[in-house]
Order: structure tokens, then sequence, then C-alpha cells
């Protein structure tokens, strides 16, 4: 053993002043009752967050049990054909956007605080409102199913089976408007844990100090951001066509069915690997804590982790390979589909590294990762096969595929998930879950899994296509069928005893966890609703094991900001490479805004989906409503501008201006959400373009140059004004802002005077959306700028009504910082959709 | 061969009927076997792993860069180039004898479409392609409403048919057999209930049968059979069955539904869904909704008696 390390003196002096400890109880006590759904505290809405995404793991787990209870015989009528269809488009779409993504986001909404030794998430407001929209969201669109009325597409959603002509129920609207709303849900998380990963570390954590998770979450939330805007913007465009009959999917009307297809896997495949970075981002914490040892090669993890998360999105054509679309592109993806097979290798052959240098703690968590590792090689060895073209040739929607894919998913997913359930389930009340229960909990799960499992290798090579709702008994496939249906039971039966013994387990009395595998990392700290009593100081990747006395010191206080400096929620901001502490921020507390904001949200949307249009209207107010009053709230001056978080140690109060505030970042984030969008709509602008056998089409013309130069022109002058506004904010008296204020109206009027010239300058033009898949697209970009200038109306009506209110201080100018990067965004997008509009012509000519 | 009579039939894979068949299989027992193996592998390394105590640890750098970097790299790049190597063309081009064939899409049946080369005549079919032993088949697919996909396992890989694109396959037959294929892409309620026959069959035999199929419907025979076809014919008309299908040299106003001219000689009824015969035609007619739910022909058991249905379902078994 290697001694530990010379300690520097502790951060703050002990002991502390009796009373501290009470003060930081009281800040962060959660309501009790009824009244914790208010709770916005990241263990709090961690745990319903769980809770939640597992009740969908059950429900859409049942749904395969009677798909499975349907295939068991061959020409089985136990469920008409548009009721299977029903369930396998639900089990998808449940398993994929109400399950699997959600609940990687709310393992890492309970983890990543104590993991980072942050008392919270930067923004528990917007994680409480991503929650709860996708929770109230989620289950209206599930019960959709007692009403027939579900969406029966399949989860791909493929156009022009899911268009108006061929699906005119509302089944398909439920899936466009529903599912495009928790994404948006999806993104809000993806934003908070980025910047919590990047902004709340523990001091000292560099970002080669970080958990694995913590990495793997980093890479994800970047993912997230660029993949959930092409379904996003795939989503609205599919309903704007059903809606308003605008054909960008409409061949006879210059549409295209493949785009849907490109913009969809754009998002779908990344998906699998957003599922399963997660995943392996907890084996890679998990397995170094049960040997004893720490993770082998580190660095090529993390390198690894990110190289996947880059790869993937070269690889969406792969689940094309049929589509019949050129041989070079073909040849790319698949090049770039093995590729992805070597970080997957590197990871997998540094767990095995670290299983070999230690002693291996035989208990459940170990057995669900052994089973990952036997089942998501498998599925790997699998994908490999599949990547080959002639290969997929034969495999591409068929049965194979459904195993394949099962193999990655749940190998790669689900068994991690339940290591992880079981590894720190002690976590939540102390107490670890059953070992004798969990052996037969992974024995009935694992031998389930591989008897439903593996026989669709064999019945997808036999010739049986994905999808269908039963089939002919004469083909040799009806006794891999009845093995299929068999291990999906025993499956369910392990899940079974599973949820027993969970919730038998979490309703006894809360105590002490003790750290029960001696794991090293900073989550295993003693923490209660305030995280820890003080944020350590951290000096390794394993602070637990470096330093065996770092509890008692954290206990006693001895480290950074051991107790409330105002009395309220409060966590240290640091550095984003080196973890240096920066400002305190000051965390808002428990409240029902989010609450109601969400379902403001989803009642806006669901209600739009059964066309009550005005009801619909009313919650969207509410929404806002509630968003508003949040926002007014959150930038407040502080009652000091400095506060004592450790001996000596001064830091300023509140996030700082520009690129040194956390919410700046978040803002950019935003922003680069959502130029993907628009970037994926001018995609969709030059595939039809491109497509078109003359462009513009017979009867559209393009728009005036001179009238788009001068919208751009405009769009630039309003934001040249909005960053005089921001400089001007620290010479202006503070008291009066009549010149800040004169600026901010002036870039408004700039900004709607601009889209007033472009709508002109289209009508002039003869624009018609429904004609033309090219003048649908044209409409797309204008729609959405449209809706960009709504939202900077309402940022520039906020900051003049801070203005006014004498709430616009140097020290509290977030409104006016984060109104800027949205100026830019519309500039940009202004100009580069005119840009894709006049240039696309040119482009089609040529090609 | 006639109607009625089971004739065994393969949708696997794992059973080629021709040259393309047999390339893909031996790409699948090559990647079987390649995968077993290395799966092995990763098997062993994992569970010597979990032994108690190790003398000395295997150097980091063999883990990563060995078996993490340099190894699937190497097995990757030879997979790839293997890849390649067996790849059927993605688009390719029609060889100078190649028999072509357009085949279209629709809920849930395939329409197919063969040019006799003694007489011209294009013959209209539905659900069923006979092709020549030995002949490259050139496929023309499109689709006439939403994706579906073509695959027949034993002869080919699958395509997709687009709506408003028109893709090829070229498939074989190796020796005479009749291999089933099903529609490989979600097309909707009877998506499972949307599967085709191709037979293959010795060059003069398919010849024949094409000439066939390119002649209008069949004439009725003298005599008392030919009065109770005469009935059956009649009904079909004073049913407006023509309003969706065509037999040609009898009705020619519609092509929404399968054409019938010939649809007597046919191996299966519904794309698949029940074996050809009189008594299954009239099943179908009276009860379709019941077979195949949702597909688009109403059912006829409201509005015409057992009798008139059996009478159509003699005259259409006697379009041979």
């Amino acid at each position: 053993m290697k001694e530990p390390p010379a300690l520097p003196p502790l951060p703050s002096a002990l002991p502390r002043p009796a009373g501290e400890r009470r003060a930081l109880e009281d800040a962060w006590r959660s309501p009790p009752g009824w009244r914790r759904l208010s709770a916005v505290n990241n263990v709090h809405v961690g745990a319903f967050y769980i809770a939640t995404a597992m009740l969908f793991f059950v429900l859409a787990g049942l749904l395969a049990l009677l798909m499975r209870a349907q295939l068991a015989v061959p020409d089985n009528d136990l469920l008409a054909p548009d009721t299977y269809n029903q369930l396998f488009t639900m089990h998808g779409t449940v398993m994929m956007f109400l399950f699997a993504v959600p609940v990687v986001e709310a393992v890492a909404v309970y983890l990543l605080p104590g993991m980072l030794g942050a008392r919270d998430l930067p923004f528990p407001l917007l994680s409480a409102y991503a929650f709860w929209a996708y929770a109230i969201g989620g289950i209206v669109f599930f019960c959709t199913l007692f009403f027939g009325a579900s969406p029966d597409g399949g989860w791909f959603m493929y156009p022009p089976l899911t268009g108006k002509e061929f699906s005119p129920g509302r089944g398909a609207d439920w899936w466009l408007l529903g599912i495009g709303f928790i994404e948006i849900s999806a993104i809000a998380g993806a934003i908070e844990l980025v910047i919590g990963v990047l902004f709340t570390r523990a001091p000292g954590m560099s970002l080669m100090r970080m958990p694995v998770f913590a990495w793997a979450m980093l890479v994800v939330g970047a993912m997230i951001l660029f993949a959930f805007p092409a379904v996003i913007a795939a989503t609205t465009l599919l309903e704007l066509e059903r809606a308003f009959d605008w054909p960008f999917f409409t061949p006879a009307r210059g549409g295209d069915p493949l785009l849907w297809q490109h913009l969809f896997w754009f998002f779908g495949h990344p998906e699998v690997y957003i599922i399963f970075l997660p995943a392996a981002g907890l084996v890679s914490m998990m397995i170094p804590a049960l040997v004893g040892t720490p993770l082998q090669a580190y660095r090529a993890v993390v390198v690894a982790l990110a190289a996947v998360g880059v790869l993937s999105f070269a690889l969406w054509i792969h689940h094309m390979f049929t589509a019949g679309l050129g041989t070079l592109s073909m040849r790319l993806v698949s090049a770039a589909s093995f590729a992805v097979a070597i970080p997957s290798a590197v990871q997998v052959f540094a767990w095995i590294a670290t299983l070999w240098r230690g002693r291996v703690q035989r208990d459940t968590p170990t057995l669900f990762l052994l089973g990952f590792h036997f089942t998501f090689v498998l599925g790997g060895l699998t994908g490999v096969m599949v990547a080959v073209l002639p290969f997929d040739w034969q495999a591409h929607d068929s049965y194979f595929i459904v195993a394949h894919l099962h193999y990655v998913l749940i190998g790669g997913m689900v068994f991690p998930l339940f290591a992880a359930l079981y590894y720190w389930a002690p976590l939540y009340g102390g107490h670890r879950l059953s070992e004798r229960l969990g052996r037969w909990v992974f024995g009935l799960m694992f031998g389930g899994f591989h008897l439903a499992f593996f026989p669709m290798h064999i019945s997808g090579l036999m010739g049986m296509p994905r999808r269908v709702y039963t089939y002919a008994g004469d083909l040799g496939w009806n006794t891999l069928n009845l093995l299929s249906t068999v291990g999906a039971f025993i499956i369910a039966a392990g899940v079974l005893v599973f949820l027993f013994d969970a919730v038998r387990t979490l309703r006894r009395p809360r105590r002490e966890h003790g750290n029960p595998w001696r794991a090293g990392t900073l989550e295993w700290l003693p923490q209660r609703d305030y995280g820890v009593r003080s944020i350590p100081q951290v000096d390794s990747r394993e602070p637990l094991w470096t330093h065996p006395d770092l509890v008692a010191q954290v206990e006693a206080g001895g480290h950074w900001l051991p107790g409330t400096a105002f009395g309220g929620r409060e966590t240290l901001v640091t550095s984003r490479r080196e973890a240096r502490p920066q400002y305190l921020l000051r965390l808002p507390g428990d409240g029902w805004r989010p609450f109601m904001a969400a379902i403001g949200t989803a009642g806006f949307f669901l209600l739009l989906t059964a066309e009550q249009i005005v009801l619909a209207f009313a919650f969207g107010l509410l929404a806002v409503w509630m968003v508003l009053r949040w926002l007014w709230d959150a930038d407040r001056v502080p009652p000091r501008p400095h506060a004592e978080v450790a001996r000596g140690v001064q830091l300023p109060v509140g996030a700082g201006h520009w690129s040194r505030s956390h919410a700046w970042w978040a803002t950019i984030l935003l922003v680069a959400v959502d130029l993907t969008v628009f970037a994926c709509f001018v995609y969709a602008h030059l595939h039809v373009s491109m497509a078109a056998e003359v462009c513009p089409p017979p009867g559209a013309a393009l728009p005036s140059l001179h009238w788009s130069l001068g919208s751009a022109a405009l769009l630039i002058a309003a934001a040249a004004l909005l960053w005089r506004a921001g400089r001007s904010l620290s010479e202006d008296n503070a008291n009066r802002q009549a010149g800040l204020r004169a600026r901010v109206l002036g870039a408004l009027l700039c900004a709607g005077g601009a889209y007033a010239i472009d709508m002109l300058a289209h009508s002039r033009a003869g624009l018609d959306a429904d004609a033309h898949a090219w003048g649908a697209t044209v409409a797309t970009l204008l729609a959405y700028q449209g809706l960009h200038l709504v939202i900077l109306l309402a940022m520039g009506g906020f900051v003049l009504a801070r203005s006014w209110a004498g709430l616009l201080q140097p020290a509290a100018r977030s409104a006016l910082d984060n109104i800027l990067p949205m100026a830019c965004c519309i500039g940009a997008q202004g100009i580069l959709g005119m840009l894709a509009v006049q240039v696309a012509p040119r482009l089609a000519a040529v090609g | 061969m006639s109607a009625g009579e089971a004739v065994p039939v393969s949708q696997s894979a794992l059973q080629p009927g021709g040259p393309v068949g047999d390339t893909l299989l031996g790409v699948t027992w090559v990647l079987v076997g390649g995968g077993t193996l290395v799966f092995a592998g990763v098997m062993v390394l994992l569970a010597m792993s979990m032994r108690r105590r190790h003398g000395n640890p295997v150097d980091l750098r063999w883990w990563i860069w060995g078996g993490g970097v340099a190894f699937p790299s190497v097995v990757l790049l030879l997979l790839f180039i293997y890849g390649e190597w067996h790849r059927p063309p993605w688009r390719p081009v029609p060889p100078r004898d190649a028999l072509i064939v357009g085949i279209t899409g629709h809920q849930w049946w395939w329409e197919i479409r063969l040019r006799d080369p003694v007489s011209g005549t294009e013959a209209v079919m539905a659900n069923e392609l006979r092709i020549p032993v030995g002949r490259p088949v050139y496929l023309g697919l499109a689709s006439h409403d939403v994706l579906h996909s073509f695959w027949v396992p034993s002869l080919a890989g699958k395509m997709d048919m687009v709506p408003g694109r028109m893709q090829h396959l070229l498939i074989q037959a190796g020796q005479p057999g009749t291999w089933r294929g099903q529609c490989a892409e979600y097309c909707g309620t009877q998506h499972a209930r949307m599967a085709l026959h191709v037979v293959g069959e010795p060059p003069e035999v398919f010849a024949a049968w094409l000439a066939a199929q390119a002649r209008p419907a069949r004439a009725l025979p003298d005599g008392e059979a030919g009065a109770a076809l005469a009935r059956g014919r009649a009904a079909f008309l004073a049913n407006r069955c023509n309003a969706c299908h065509t037999v040609r040299g009898v009705a020619e106003e519609s092509r929404l539904g399968p054409d019938l001219t010939h649809v007597g000689g046919r191996i299966a009824l519904g794309a698949g869904t029940l074996p050809m015969g009189q008594d299954p035609l009239a099943q179908w007619i009276l009860h379709i909704q019941q077979h195949k739910p949702g597909a688009r022909m109403p059912a006829s058991a409201q509005r015409m008696d057992d009798a008139t249905a059996k009478d159509i379902a003699a005259w259409l078994a006697h379009l041979q």
C-alpha cells in the first residue's frame, strides 16, 4: 500500500460553530406529506424520476408479454391485427422514449450531484419541470391504449403510412405531439446535466479526476443536444403535413418519404448510444468498487466514450441499407459501423483488465455485470455482422434484428441498470436489496432473456420479418416462437421478484449505509437532503480510498461551504477544467411553479392533439406565466456581494456575466439546440430542392434578393444594438437606464422589421406551402423564424420590465446577457435560411 | 401443378435457391463462425479474470492496445474487404439475357407485370411470380401507396419499395422449386399477410406459362358445367366485383385490386393467406374480413347467399 499523500490543512477550521448544521438542514428541509410533490431537490426529483421510468419499463414490458402471447402459436387470433400493431408501436415508443432515455437522465439526476460533491444540480426548477412534464405527458400518452387510440405506425413512424391518407385517426398525432414535447423535456434535462458536470464539481476535481459516469453523462448530454433536434424537426414536419397538408413526404407533390428516414435515424442511431453510454459509465463506476481496485486505463475509457459519441452521428444510414441509396454512402457508413466497435472493445477490455487486477466481490451487482458482459459482447458481435452489407441484406427488418437490438439494449443497458439499482440502492434508505432474492432475480432475467431472444436470431434467418401480428404454421418458426414466449414470461417473473424486494426494502426505516461496497467515490459520503455536510477538497479519482479519514472530515464540516452563507440553498460553482472555486450559487427552494408549468405544457400539447384549441391555449398561458414567474425571481441582487466559503476564501455571490456565468452557457447550449433544429429544416429544404426536377418548381418563385439583403441588415443591426445595451449596463446609472431601454426597444423593432420584410418578399413571390414540398420547406423556415421572433420579443419585454422595475443591475443582469445569444441565433437563422433558399436552385442546377 | 395441392415452400435464408442466396448464406456462415470464435475468446478471458489471484498481472497495454484496438481493427478491416467482395451490386445493371419484371407493392398484395416476348402482350398478375431456372431476373420495384420491402430470402436479400422511386433487384433461381417471400417493411394492418410465391421452372415450362398468362381469361366449356360457370361469371359482374378486379377478356375497367384473369392457377389466395381452391375462394368472398381483417375488400356475407359465392368461386377456380 502507498502512503496517503500529506494533507494540506483543511479548507474550514474545526470545530464548526453550533447551529451551522441546523441552518443547513432548515434550508434544505423538504416539504412533508403530499406536498413532497413540490420538492425540487435532486434527491427527491431523482427518486420520483427513477420510479416513473421503472413504471414505464413495467408497462411496456406488459405490452411485450401480450405480443409474445399472440405469437406463441401460428395463426393465433388472441389479438386483432390493429391491436397488435398498436402494441408493438407503443412497446417500442414507451421503451425508447419513456423508459430508456428518461431512466438514464433520472439516474444521473439522482446520483450526479453526489458524485460531484455538489449540493444540487444548478437549475433545480428546470429538472423538476422536465420530470413533471415527462411524467404527466407520458402517462396520458400511455393511456391512449385504453381507448384504442394509440399510434400504430411503428416507433419509427415512417410516412407515408403515418400520413393523413393512410392513418386518418388521431393515433399518429398523439405520437407526434406527445413524444415531440417529451423530447423537449429530455433536452432540458441534458442541458441541466451538462452544466452540472462542467460547473458544480467539488474543488480540485479536475476533468481528469471526474468519475467516469460524469464523463459519460457529459458526452451523452452533448449527444442529446445534437441528436434530439432532428426528431423534433422530423415530428414537426410530419405534424405540419398531417394538420395543414404541407407535402414534405408526399412524392406526388415533390416530397420524399426517405427525408423522414434520414432525419429520424440521424436521431435514432445516436439514441442507441445515448442509452448505452450512461450504462457503460455506470459499469465503469461499479467494477472498480466491486473489485477494490481503480479502473484500469481511465483515459482510454474516457476517449472511448467520446469517440463513440462522435462516431454514432455517422451511422444513421445503416438503418437504410435496403432503401437503395448510393454505393459510396453505403460503404462509408458500413466502415463507420465497423469503426464504432473499436471504442466499445476498448471499454470491454478495460473492464476485464480491472477485474483481472482485483478481487471480485461475488454479489448480485457482479452477477448482473457478468450477465451484461456476456450479453452485450454477443449483441455487439451480431452488430458487427449486420454492418456487413451482404449479411444485412438478409437480416434487415427480420427477427434477427429484433434479437440483436434486444441483446444490445437489454444486455447493454437493462442489465447494467439492474446492477446499478442493486449497487446504489443503499444510498436511498441505507439498506441493500436482498442477496438471496437477487440471485433469483438475476437467474430468471438472464435465463429468460436468452431463452426469449436467442431463438429470434434463427427465426430471423429462417425468414420471419419483424412487426408481423401472426405467421403461417408451415414455415418452421413454431417451436422457436414458443420458446421466445416462454422466455419472455420468465423475464417478467424475475422483474416481479425484483419489484417485490425493492418495495419491501425501500420501506424499511432509514439508517446510515456505511459504504457497503467500500467504494471510493464521493456519492458514498454520508448524504442528506443537503448533500454532504461540507464539500470535499478532491485530489484523486477515488478520494475515499486516498484519504480514509475524508468521511470524518466532511461530516465534521472541515471542507468547503460547511454551512449556508445566507440561510438559503447554495452550492459552489467551480471552473470548468481545474474545478477552482469561482462563485457561490444561490439555488431556489421548493415550490409549485415547475409542477404547474409542467401541467400547463403537457396540457397544451395533449389538448392540441385532442383538438381542444381554446383549452390548449389556456394551459399554454399557464405554463408561460409560471415560467415567467420563476425567471422573475431567479436573478436577485444578493444581500452581500461576497461570502466566505472556506477559511479566508471570499467568493463572489451569484453568477458573473457572459462566459463566466453557468446560466449564460446554458443559454448557449439552448441556442445550439435551436440551430440544430434549424439545420434540420435547411437540410429538408435542400433535400427536396435537389430532388425537384426544376427548382423552384413551376408556379413558385424566389423572393427578391434585395429584400432579403435588407432583412439581413436589420437582423445584424438588432444584434449590434443588444450588444451595445449589454455593454452599457455598467456605464449607465443603474437606476436610470433610458439609453439601455431605447437600445433594446430598437433591437426588437429591427428584428420585427426584418421578419416583416421577409414575409412580404415571400408573399410577393407567391409562396404556396400546399402546392409543392419546396414551398412547404420554405414556409417551415419562415414559420420557425417567426417562432423565434416571438421568443425574442418575450425576452426583450422581460428585460424592459425588469429595467423599469429596477431589477436589472450590474450584479443581476442575466436577463440582459441571455438575450444576446438569442438575437445572434435569429440573425444567423435569418441569414442562413435566406442563403439556403437563394442558393438551392443553383445547387440543384449544378447537380 | 394443380390448384389446392400442398406445395413444400421455404422462406428461409438458410435454404438458398440460387446463386445469390448461396453467396449470402456463405457470408452468413463465415460471420457466425468468426463471431463464435471471438465471443468464446472474450468469455474465456472474462472467466479467467474472475479467478481469485493473478500472480503477475498482464501489462495494461496488451489489454487496451492489443485487445481493444489492434485486434478489432485487423479483424474489422478484413471483414470489410470480405463484405465488399461478396456484396451484390446496389444498383444492378440488367444483364443482357435478363428477364425483366415489374413489381408494385400495394396494401397488402403484390402486383406483378411481365411482357410475353412472343405475343408482346403484358401479363398482369398478383402474388405469384414464375421465373426460368438459370436466367437472371431483373426486378423493378415500386410502391402504389406506402413503404414495402421485397424479400424472398432463398433467392436474394431485400429491397425497399419507396413511393415515388424505382428500385432494382437481381434474383436468380438455381434449381426448380417454390419459394415464399414476405413484405419486410411494416406497411400497416395486414403487413403480416402480404406474402408472395416465386416458382422456378425449366425455361420451356416458363415460356408456356407466360404465354398462357398473357392470354385473356379462359373460355367457358360447353354443356352443364359451362352453364354453372356462366352463372358464376354473371354473379361476379352483377355484384360489381369488377369495380376493383380485372379479368381480361371479361371486365377490364379497374385495377384497384389484384388481376384475376388466371387466379385459379395460383398457389395461394389473399397474398399467402389461404391455399387456392374453390372452397377457400368462396370462404374468401364471404368472410374475407375474418381471414384478413382490414383488407381493402369488403366481406360479402351480408349481401349474397352461399350459393352465389360458390358459383363465383367455381368460376374463379376455373380461370387457370
